[in-house]
């Protein structure tokens, strides 16, 4: 490997959670490759942040449901990852000579894969999380971390402080030195919520990582022990502030709420401006708008063929509305029809679903409706109500009835 | 596939003049996302085909980018894939260097690279025909019948005007070519007409160019089809599908129309199972339609912005289209951009065009009103 010139920084995304609060939607897929946006998985925008800040060598740490998100990832080609030395590696559990073990928290993944981060002998690490939507130059981090003389850094999110304490919150001094680590404090000091990313020195990481995977007693997380463990030895620890957009979407109420801060005129999360947000795409037919459509304030997509109603939705690949449907502040994922008449309010429809003439899903959100999700490869019957706040199970016969 | 691919980027520029100012018949752009070359290239991967020489003249540069390392198309291959052949020029003192004007000058100008091919069979193809075609179909029957050159046809009852610039096979009732006619007359009867797309046995291929060399023929259907019939075996596949021919700017307008007015012929095209017409992927957000927008009847690529109001048309990917601007049966390319209360009928704005506020513009079907790349009106 002397030919090739080490890495300052190699980047490792926690890809491995379930994300259980997403509830149907990630019956069959991890939480990473939850679809987003109209043609995106949620992984596209960590891995889009790591090639727009230069960082060419992203290992990706998968364990629940990976096939969709192995597939998804491939040879990183769509995110420019494709290199000959680095690029994006899935780095799922293994099998050792002392055996073989899952990953036991997000500590004792990346403990597993410390071999992966000394082949590229790198000065720093990053740690990722793939269950966040944002748009974030890492560089700028990694920059402020080695003007500190950091041994940590924890990129923070200001936070309203009565929402504080569903974070983890950091409390700092006046140079944003990390004084204190609390995780979900019931009267939080600080309005600075940790945001899951983490630099770290190599050095210092690998120790750390080695003397809590001894520790019996270790849940073997970031937040539960390393970062506390840090704090207590009194390292140097900063905060690194970060203001822009910034979502976790990890709960089905702010998946939605996500989804339609790209609506809007001026919308709260612009995909149009700033960086390109990478993601792997097939060549679909152009979007075809029928003589009957009515189309207002939505994101839709390639494949798509709208001759309904549209309003207020993020409509994914491949989804036919026909004449007299209509649909309103709603996410439509990839490959759905939507027959002659059906009503779809304030609902999440997952992939592969059919929607029968004159069904109606869900109930109008202006009318205190509560939100509906439909799980992947759901077949809805004509004329079938599904009320609102129901989660109809992924493949479900509830509501296909015999004509 | 035992069959290797030639493509010809430049014959039939002459056709859409304007469309092809700049870039080669191969990559004027077509249906919201394609080039003209994503149909030949698809046809041929859809067939199985990965090994590909696409032929070059002038303003190809486009076309490079285009095509790339030929990873949309799945031909970045280790052995094979997609390769551009650029006109042969020497600084050689004592050679004249003269660029190919004819079918066959570009054959006998890439005589080299089909020596080197192993497949036992050729698909050569132009860009001017736009068809979703199962190759796999025709090189079995050319291997059926131990043809040296199957030309696909399309059978046309009567041949109109438009057809001028092809070339019509005369067949005899086993569908062996007898003659062919360059620059038919209008009002011929039952014709098979050229759709530009060809499968030739390699070999034959390789010594027909050899010959053409040591002969300094210059018309491939002259001197090889019309000179050689009566010996060799020449044949014709009759296509029965869809297919859109751009013989003119109107035509090439009347053609995207035409995508819009038949949902049928759209599907025809663009959705055949196991058949997709692969494209350069852009990375674009969805397209985005405001509050206010009002769309009908149109086909619409991704990254666009859509405030006003878009009726029978088509729009490439990342056209603006800003508050109450009206834009009828017109066809806007890549990154447009129409200001506010524009109104534009019957255009054709080619790449980067910038429609100021409250402009108004119309041509006529027959002869749609281009703006040139880039300008700014």
């Amino acid at each position: 490997m002397f030919m090739y010139k080490k890495k300052e920084c190699v980047a490792m995304l926690l890809a491995g959670g379930q994300g259980s609060r997403l509830y149907t939607l990630t019956e069959r897929v991890a939480k990473p490759a939850v679809p987003f946006g109209g043609k995106y998985r949620i992984i596209d925008f960590p891995l889009s942040n790591c090639v727009h800040s230069d960082i060419d060598t992203v290992g990706v740490l998968t364990q629940y449901q990976p096939l969709v998100l192995n597939e998804y990832i491939g040879n990183g080609q769509p995110w420019d990852l494709d290199r000959n030395y680095g690029g994006v590696m899935v780095l799922p559990p293994y099998q050792g000579k002392k055996g073989g073990d899952w990953y036991r928290g997000t500590a004792n993944a990346i403990y597993q894969n410390l071999n992966f981060i000394r082949r590229y002998d790198p000065d720093y690490v990053l740690i990722l999380s793939g269950d966040h939507i944002y748009n974030m130059d890492y560089n700028k981090m990694l920059e402020a971390h080695k003007q500190n003389g950091a041994d940590a850094t924890i990129a923070v999110i200001e936070v309203p402080i009565e929402e504080a304490s569903r974070f983890g919150i950091m409390n700092t001094d006046d140079d944003m030195r990390i004084i204190e680590f609390e995780e979900k404090p019931p009267q939080p000091k600080s309005n600075k919520a940790s945001m899951g990313i983490y630099i770290f020195n190599t050095d210092i990481l690998t120790d750390y990582l080695i003397r809590d995977e001894a520790d019996e007693n270790s849940a073997k997380d970031f937040g539960k022990n390393i970062i506390p463990a840090m704090l207590e030895d009194g390292l140097k620890m900063y905060a690194y502030p970060f203001v822009g957009y910034w979502k976790d979407v990890g709960t089905l109420d702010s998946f939605w709420e996500a989804n339609m801060d790209l609506l809007g005129e001026n919308p709260v999360f612009d995909l149009y401006s700033g960086k390109k947000v990478f993601s792997r795409t097939e060549a679909r037919p152009p979007q075809y708008i029928g003589a009957s459509a009515e189309l207002s304030d939505s994101l839709i997509t390639e494949g798509c063929e709208i001759y309904g109603k549209v309003e207020h939705s993020v409509l994914f690949g491949d989804v036919r509305i026909e004449p007299g449907a209509v649909v309103r502040d709603s996410i439509l994922m990839g490959n759905i029809s939507v027959e002659a008449g059906a009503v779809i309010e304030y609902a999440i429809i997952d992939s592969d679903c059919s929607i029968g003439a004159k069904a109606q899903v869900g109930k109008s959100r202006a009318a205190g409706g509560k939100l509906t999700i439909v799980g992947a490869e759901t077949e809805i019957s004509p004329k079938q109500v599904v009320p609102d706040g129901i989660m109809v199970a992924a493949g479900s016969t509830e509501y296909k009835k015999e004509a | 596939m035992n069959a290797a691919g030639i493509i010809f980027s430049n014959l039939h520029d002459r056709h859409v003049p304007e469309l092809t100012r700049t870039r080669t018949m191969a990559s004027v752009p077509f249906a919201c996302r394609y080039r003209l070359i994503d149909f030949a290239l698809s046809n041929m991967v859809n067939s199985g085909i990965s090994n590909i020489s696409v032929i070059t003249h002038d303003n190809y540069r486009s076309l490079m980018e285009h095509i790339g390392s030929g990873k949309d198309w799945d031909l970045a291959r280790r052995s094979g894939g997609v390769k551009l052949l650029p006109p042969f020029i020497t600084a050689h003192a004592n050679v004249h260097n003269e660029l190919y004007s004819s079918r066959l000058e570009a054959l006998k100008s890439i005589a080299y690279s089909i020596n080197e091919m192993k497949e036992d069979y050729v698909v050569l193809s132009d860009c001017d025909v736009i068809c979703n075609i199962d190759l796999t179909a025709v090189i079995h029957d050319h291997i059926e019948h131990g043809a040296d050159m199957t030309m696909i046809v399309k059978r046309l009852p009567v041949v109109t005007a438009d057809e001028r610039s092809r070339t019509i096979f005369e067949v005899d009732n086993d569908g062996r070519i007898v003659d062919c006619i360059k620059q038919p007359e209008a009002g011929l009867r039952d014709k098979d007409v050229s759709l530009n797309i060809w499968v030739a046995t390699r070999t034959y291929l390789q010594s027909a160019v050899q010959d053409a060399i040591a002969h300094g023929y210059k018309s491939f259907t002259h001197d090889v089809i019309s000179k050689n019939a009566s010996r060799r075996n020449y044949r014709v596949y009759r296509f029965g599908g869809t297919y859109a021919d751009i013989y003119s700017m109107a035509g090439y307008f009347k053609e995207s129309m035409a995508l819009l007015s038949d949902h049928e012929r759209w599907d025809s095209l663009f959705n055949v199972d196991n058949r997709p017409i692969l494209t350069r992927v852009r990375n674009s957000p969805p397209t985005k339609y405001f509050k206010g927008a009002q769309v009908s009847n149109s086909m619409i690529a991704d990254g666009c912005r859509i405030e006003g109001r878009v009726e029978n048309s088509i729009i490439f990917r990342g056209v603006r289209v800003g508050p109450h601007a009206v834009v009828k049966n017109s066809i806007l390319f890549q990154d447009a951009y129409i200001g506010e209360d524009a109104d534009l009928n019957c255009v054709i704005a080619d790449k980067n065009v910038i429609i100021r506020e409250r402009v108004r513009l119309s041509g006529h079907p027959e002869l749609p009103f281009y703006i040139d790349k880039s300008t700014m009106l």
